[in-house]
């Protein structure tokens, strides 16, 4: 059977916590790239964003648009020519203690020379009625193949004990 | 000081770094956004249960009742 995960790198936070967890000098051998995450963020609040930038650039490339539910109501936001994408979720600190957030974040077609589409799958965990939970759409309208994957707290940071991890998907 | 992870797939190497200056100012940049963003998401929930609350008051059903209604 064709291997059509590949686990590229890991990462687990320490007990310093991170800013930022930078995947850097990702081969363009596979068709797609997947982040697999588990991270709690020292912001105090339930669910905190994380910021996703590709090959280091911000400016106004990104747009997205999310469909979330906070387990009372459920909305829809979006944002267009911002400086990444930031609605996939991390647990933070004021959710119940030692969880931590999952997410997915799927790249297709990654290392091709057209605008970059991407989606994601994320949830908060707390052991209480508030959380979040939501399926967004990005957009990065840079052509250039992905070499690089930031993942960045916006106001605190990655507890330790968060991890990510990024695989390569082949479709063959 | 803060410190970013970097994972070099090429090499599997893995480092702990502190975050230059131009990182932390645009960190301070990602806090800003954040919490006009996360500031404007409240008052749009707040205004939605707002609204919510000033219907079922004119309709006079509880939100329970207006649950059975979607059933």
């Amino acid at each position: 059977m064709a291997t059509t995960y590949t686990l590229i790198s890991s990462v687990t936070v320490g007990s310093g916590g991170a800013a930022n967890i930078d995947f850097t000098g990702i081969p363009s051998t596979y068709t797609d790239l997947l982040v697999k995450y588990s991270i709690r963020d020292s912001n105090n609040s339930i669910s905190q964003n994380i910021n996703l930038t590709f090959n280091n650039a911000g400016g106004t490339a990104y747009s997205e648009r999310l469909l979330y539910g906070s387990g009372s109501a459920a909305q829809s936001f979006s944002s267009s020519s911002a400086a990444n994408i930031n609605f996939q979720y991390a647990t933070g600190v004021a959710a119940t203690a030692s969880t931590f957030s999952n997410g997915e974040i799927y790249i297709p077609n990654y290392a091709g020379s057209t605008a970059k589409s991407v989606s994601v799958d994320s949830v908060v965990e707390n052991n209480a009625s508030g959380t979040a939970m939501g399926l967004n759409a990005g957009l990065s309208s840079n052509t250039a193949a992905i070499t690089s994957v930031k993942l960045a707290s916006p106001s605190g940071t990655f507890q330790q004990y968060s991890t990510a991890y990024l695989y390569g998907i082949s479709n063959a | 000081m803060t410190n970013k992870i970097v994972v070099d797939c090429s090499t599997g190497e893995v480092q702990e770094i502190a975050l230059t200056e131009a990182e932390i100012a645009e960190r301070e940049v990602m806090a800003a956004e954040y919490a006009e963003q996360k500031a404007a998401e409240d008052a749009e929930k707040a205004e939605q249960a707002k609204a919510k609350k000033a219907l079922l008051t004119k309709l006079g059903i509880t939100a329970e009742e207006a649950q059975l209604l979607l059933l």
